[in-house]
């Protein structure tokens, strides 16, 4: 068994692939992080209470994963399915009776999506209980919430892709919201004096249109799986950046 | 089947049922933390990973990292495996379901629609929210329990931070999803939804409290009053208060900070002052204007 081990890590594949051995010393263990660009992220050593679980309960990591799976199974799901209103709907069901594996990878994103949201709220939570977002991360916090905004807002805009009674009724309720906005919603205060009628307020914008429709599922598709994603996704490097940069996870200050 | 089994079997509510067991875990989990911590300082000892050393990040953090993701991922996979994603009937404009819900982390807000206007509800108050939870590290300058958890260093930012998170948003989420049914209306989860059910509740302006008509000169003037008194008074009231009790820390804070406190602070306590008023009172405005009610 060793034998074959030793073999396989002589490899020149192997060799390729890690570029050196690792024995159990500092210098490895170092080189282990920053010689490999996703563990890059961590720095070489940190303080016991990061990695305790009762300290951060590993929640913004978790998001992290969550958004991660998110990620994964939404590209699987975007080969079977054209938001179009004349297709939307049939795709959902091909995914549940044609497509091999379509209903858990559906449920994963399902799933994952309902726990993202709900993991994303306990970390807010844990870092406000610990007092995180003081000096010096007031600005990681700032990020964090608009993290949390795009969280929720991605969950809303895939609600209506499956072009269900559910989805349909949910982003009508939601939009009509948008209707309300003072000045700048067809029924909002004020609105009449800028000349807002449902045709140019900030529900036709949203939209696309008067009402739920074609144009609407385009938008929502192109806002869940192109543009929210991606400014999620900047807002997250710089999200973790600034943990390191304001120096590391929060500990208490002794002195 | 009994409706409260059903109800909370429902595929999307199970999330809902997760997220109050994982959120009510967290809840004492850091409320226990902040109490022993508590104790420890005020037995002079140090608190919670005050006296840590470094680690390597290879293996300790990547190994725990490496065993949630394992964790989380069997989680969800096992959730997949046993619960069925909803698909409901084709959408169809013009088949509007009674009651029409949002996503259930917008429940909270639907919710707010039975006691503000849609502007309000829909528009003003989500946006205070996202500003004033940006605005908290800029304006609690409490520079103690930084980076520990702690009750008694944070007594007064804890608390009204608990309030707004698990009353005003999970516990209305949690009305909205498991007790509102057909027109709205208040069921228990294990009533029987009716559509057919009507309830009558005579509603009245707060001006009517005193007989005068809320759509009329006098009735505008005591809405306006009452508002305007609701937060200049409580702007000034505190101030006052905490000039006698309290002045460095008035000092400290600054006219800006406290202003946007007391702002934030008045305008998250008129939901539960609303509530009172619709609920105890049948109260249903404050203030009629001709562009707006309150
Ligand atoms: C998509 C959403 C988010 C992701 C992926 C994320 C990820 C992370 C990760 C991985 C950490 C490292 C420590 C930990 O795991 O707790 C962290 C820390 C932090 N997060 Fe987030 N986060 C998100 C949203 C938020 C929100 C909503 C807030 C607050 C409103 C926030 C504020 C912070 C702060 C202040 C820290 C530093 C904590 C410390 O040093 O103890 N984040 N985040």
């Amino acid at each position: 068994m060793n034998d074959l081990f030793n073999k396989v890590k002589k490899n020149l594949i192997w060799k390729s692939v890690f570029r050196r051995d690792y024995r159990d010393n500092v210098r490895d263990r170092a080189l282990a992080i920053f010689g490999n660009v996703f563990l890059h992220l961590h720095p070489v050593k940190v303080r016991e209470s990061a990695v305790k679980l009762r300290y951060t309960w590993g929640m913004g990591g978790i998001t992290f994963l969550a958004f991660i799976i998110l990620t994964i199974t939404g590209v699987v799901l975007m080969f079977y399915y054209h938001p179009t209103v004349d297709q939307a709907y049939s795709d959902m069901k091909d995914l549940e009776f044609q497509v091999p594996y379509g209903v858990i990878t559906r449920n994963l994103h399902r799933w994952g999506a309902h726990f993202m949201v709900i993991v994303v709220m306990i970390h807010m939570f844990r870092v406000f209980m610990t007092g995180s977002y003081k000096a010096p991360r007031q600005f990681n916090w700032g990020i964090g919430v608009i993290l949390l905004v795009l969280t929720f807002l991605l969950s809303f805009t895939g609600y209506l892709l499956p072009w269900d009674q559910l989805g349909f009724w949910a982003i009508t309720v939601g939009t009509n919201m948008g209707a309300a906005t003072p000045l700048l919603g067809y029924q909002g205060p004020f609105s009449e004096y800028l000349h807002i009628t449902p045709y140019n307020d900030v529900r036709f914008a949203l939209l696309g249109g008067a009402i739920v429709g074609g144009n609407a599922l385009l938008r929502s598709y192109i806002w869940h799986c192109i543009a929210i994603p991606l400014i999620a996704t900047i807002l997250m490097v710089v999200h973790f950046w600034r943990v390191r940069k304001d120096g590391g996870i929060s500990r208490p200050q002794n002195n | 089947m009994n409706p409260f089994i059903e109800i909370i079997t429902q595929p999307d509510n199970i999330a809902i049922v997760i997220m109050i067991l994982m959120v009510s875990f967290f809840m004492v989990w850091a409320f226990q933390q902040a109490f022993q911590n508590d104790k420890l300082k005020s037995a002079g000892y140090a608190v919670d990973g005050e006296l840590d050393k470094d680690v390597d990040t290879f293996k300790p953090l990547v190994r725990i990292e490496l065993l949630i993701s394992l964790a989380v991922m069997l989680f969800l996979t096992v959730w997949s495996i046993v619960v069925d994603a909803p698909l409901e009937e084709i959408a169809n404009p013009t088949l509007t379901p009674n009651p029409a819900k949002a996503p259930w982390y917008f429940l909270g807000l639907q919710e707010l629609l039975v006691y503000f206007d849609p502007w309000l509800a829909g528009v003003v108050l989500p946006s205070l929210i996202v500003v004033g939870l940006i605005a908290i590290p800029y304006i609690d300058i409490n520079p103690k329990g930084n980076g520990y958890y702690t009750f008694s260093e944070r007594k007064y930012s804890i608390l009204i931070f608990s309030f707004g998170f698990f009353v005003l948003w999970l516990l209305l989420i949690v009305i909205g999803v498991f007790d509102r049914g057909p027109g709205w209306l208040w069921y228990w989860p294990w009533q029987e939804w009716d559509i057919q059910r009507v309830v009558y509740e005579p509603t009245r302006d707060l001006s009517n409290l005193v007989g005068i008509e809320s759509r009329s000169l006098p009735g505008f003037i005591i809405g306006a009053v009452v508002v305007g008194a609701y937060m200049i008074g409580g702007m000034i009231w505190p101030y006052k208060y905490w000039q006698k009790k309290n002045p460095e820390m008035l000092q400290q804070l600054g006219m800006t900070r406290y202003v946007t406190i007391v702002f934030l602070f008045i305008t998250m306590m008129s939901v539960p002052i609303k509530m009172i008023l619709r609920l105890v009172f049948l109260v249903k405005y404050v203030w009629i204007t001709p562009w707006f009610n309150v």
